[in-house]
């Protein structure tokens, strides 16, 4: 199946499945990218595991994108997924507000997810639902902020001696 | 068998062992730090277990104590300062991390690499895979008491640093190659030096294997250790040697080609029990099958025209330092690039490498501007560092040693 028979193929089933919950899909480089709503990716990740024909059972990866800028969708979460026996590899991506953080967790899918979603909570502060375990994993315990996102510059913000202008973004 | 079934079954069978204060009627524990800087645990681990004398209940494994925030710091570096970063993920196979990133940044680029360059890309890379798992398998031997081949095959180690500090000037931080293809030919002696190592290495690998493979002790020792199932391990996202070592076949370099590896013929060995000995096993067929591909790939080479090393992308791979000084073009070419004023695309892309421990990954976002957006890096160690847990349970505190050094857990590539 070339990518392109794959992102229909998904398309129509997430179609069929979910209605209103899937938003949109679009081919990014080589991934067949999907977009859809926060509440349901648990479901379905589910659904895409126990279906035959797709069965998507190996989390690749999974990744949170903070934009800042993008009023009312702040966060970004992309999961990964890989069909190992028919080699298939598709991206799955939620948007959500910065005032609602909470994710459902893939953890009852994916025992993977669950050092992957405690990365991301520990570097966005994303809460996922569901967690059994939800606590911070390479930071310190201490630590009081999210270091991954936008707002904390990478270096000290009372330094003058480093123009951002020349040597920054 | 679960982990319950395997306690029973070690009380049961084990009756000369002294077992603790579990085996009565009132159930003990005892709580035992192991680490963070216990030697047997090859870097900066905190494992808290929960044990019943000599076998381990429950463990809480504690990561991150090198954390040094690599996808933060990747934000603010332009693209060609991220390659010494990638250097310290898994530091034992610095090599093949670099060519990933130079392949993620090519891939955004749509760079198209000459031929040549992809199979020299190709004996760095399996060079650093023999290096990677022959570090992993001489300490299985030294983790149950065999210092023996682990000094005679670190020799064969120094001799692959001796040609990555010709081809790189580095050993351990690489920093090898460029964006855009590598930033030197190999010299004659990196060639000399290549050559002598695919005539002295199979005989010393072979001596190695004398000493271990078919050894009584050795496989008594290992064989059963730490195992896990085909399907936990999936569950788990493994990849790389131990997922191959529970009888999954998946293998990025055959499964979603790079660097033209669909061109070479070469076998993925896979095991049944995903036990250490499968997974010292392995890793030992792959370092032979590495063996095969770089001969294929210098075979190759030799067809190709000879002197080309990078591809002709001006805008992003640096001019030698002579035209700099003498040519108004390559000087210009020189500060954009150095000077991050390069037009970079806009986009996203995930590009994957087979890494030592398995599947490396690259996820950058890129917004135009000199450095990435967001760069989340699919380290395996991290991901399947979180299934040891489960599987030292029901299991000794020696086996827990053991198991750890056969997943080849990399304190590196596991807390970035």
């Amino acid at each position: 199946m070339d990518t392109q028979a794959l992102l229909t193929a998904v398309e129509s089933k997430l179609k069929a499945q979910f209605g209103d919950g899937f938003i949109s899909s679009k081919m990014n480089v080589d991934y067949p990218e999907f977009v859809v709503k926060r509440d349901i990716i648990c479901d379905v990740a589910d659904f895409l595991y126990k279906d035959e024909e797709l069965s998507f059972q190996y989390l690749t990866t999974m990744a949170t994108i903070h934009y800042p800028e993008n009023q009312g969708q702040e966060f970004a979460v992309m999961y990964q997924l890989h069909n190992l026996a028919k080699n298939l590899r598709i991206r799955i991506k939620i948007y959500f507000s910065s005032s609602d953080v909470n994710v459902p967790s893939l953890t009852p899918v994916f025992s993977a997810a669950n050092w992957m979603e405690r990365q991301e909570f520990d570097f966005f502060g994303i809460i996922f639902r569901g967690h059994p375990n939800l606590k911070r994993i390479l930071n310190m315990d201490e630590m009081t902020y999210h270091p991954m996102r936008k707002e904390y510059a990478l270096e000290d913000g009372t330094r003058e001696d480093k123009d951002d202008k020349m040597f920054g973004r | 068998m679960s982990a319950k079934n395997k306690i029973e079954k070690i009380k049961t069978e084990n009756n000369s062992l002294s077992l603790g204060e579990g085996r009565g009627e009132v159930e003990e524990y005892s709580t035992l730090n192991l680490g963070p800087t216990h030697p047997a645990t090859h870097g900066i681990f905190q494992n808290v277990l929960k044990m019943d004398g000599e076998i381990i209940m429950d463990s809480e494994p504690t990561i991150g104590y090198i954390h040094r925030a690599f996808e933060k710091l990747a934000e603010r570096r332009p693209y060609y300062q991220i390659t010494p970063i990638t250097d310290r993920l898994n530091y034992c196979s610095s090599p093949i991390n670099n060519m990933g990133w130079h392949m993620t940044v090519e891939k955004l680029m749509g760079i198209e690499i000459p031929k040549r360059v992809q199979y020299m890309r190709v004996i760095i890379m399996e060079l650093a895979r023999i290096s990677d798992h022959v570090v992993c398998n001489s300490v299985i031997g030294v983790d149950t008491g065999a210092m023996t081949g682990f000094l005679y095959i670190f020799q064969m180690r120094e001799r692959i640093y001796d040609i990555y500090e010709e081809l790189c000037g580095a050993r351990l931080t690489t920093n090898i190659g460029r964006i855009g293809g590598l930033e030197r030919d190999f010299s004659p002696k990196a060639w000399d030096l290549l050559d002598k190592f695919l005539v002295d290495f199979p005989p010393a690998l072979k001596e190695f294997e004398n000493l271990l493979m078919r050894n009584r002790i050795f496989m008594d020792r290992t064989i059963n250790c730490g195992p896990i199932s085909a399907e936990r391990a999936l569950n788990y996202s493994f990849s790389g040697p131990n997922l191959r070592a529970a009888g999954v076949d998946y293998d990025v370099r055959v499964m979603n080609p790079y660097c033209s590896y669909e061109e070479f013929d070469f076998i993925i060995p896979v095991g049944t029990q995903g036990d250490t000995y499968d997974r010292f096993m392995v890793r030992q067929q792959e370092i032979w099958e590495s063996v095969k591909i770089i001969h294929q790939a210098i075979a190759k080479i030799k067809k190709e025209p000879a002197g080309v090393f990078h591809a002709d992308v001006p805008e992003f791979f640096l001019p030698p330092k002579e035209e700099v000084y003498n040519n108004m073009e390559a000087l210009i070419y020189h500060f954009k690039i150095v000077m991050g004023e390069t037009e970079i695309p806009k986009g996203e892309v995930y590009h994957a490498v087979e890494g030592g421990n398995g599947e490396l990954g690259y996820f950058l976002i890129s917004d135009g501007g000199r450095t990435p957006y967001r760069l989340h890096m699919r380290r395996p160690c991290f991901i399947y560092y979180q299934a040891y847990a489960e599987m030292i349970k029901g299991g000794m505190l020696s086996d827990a040693i053991l198991t750890m050094s056969s997943m080849n857990v990399i304190a590196g590539e596991l807390d970035a």
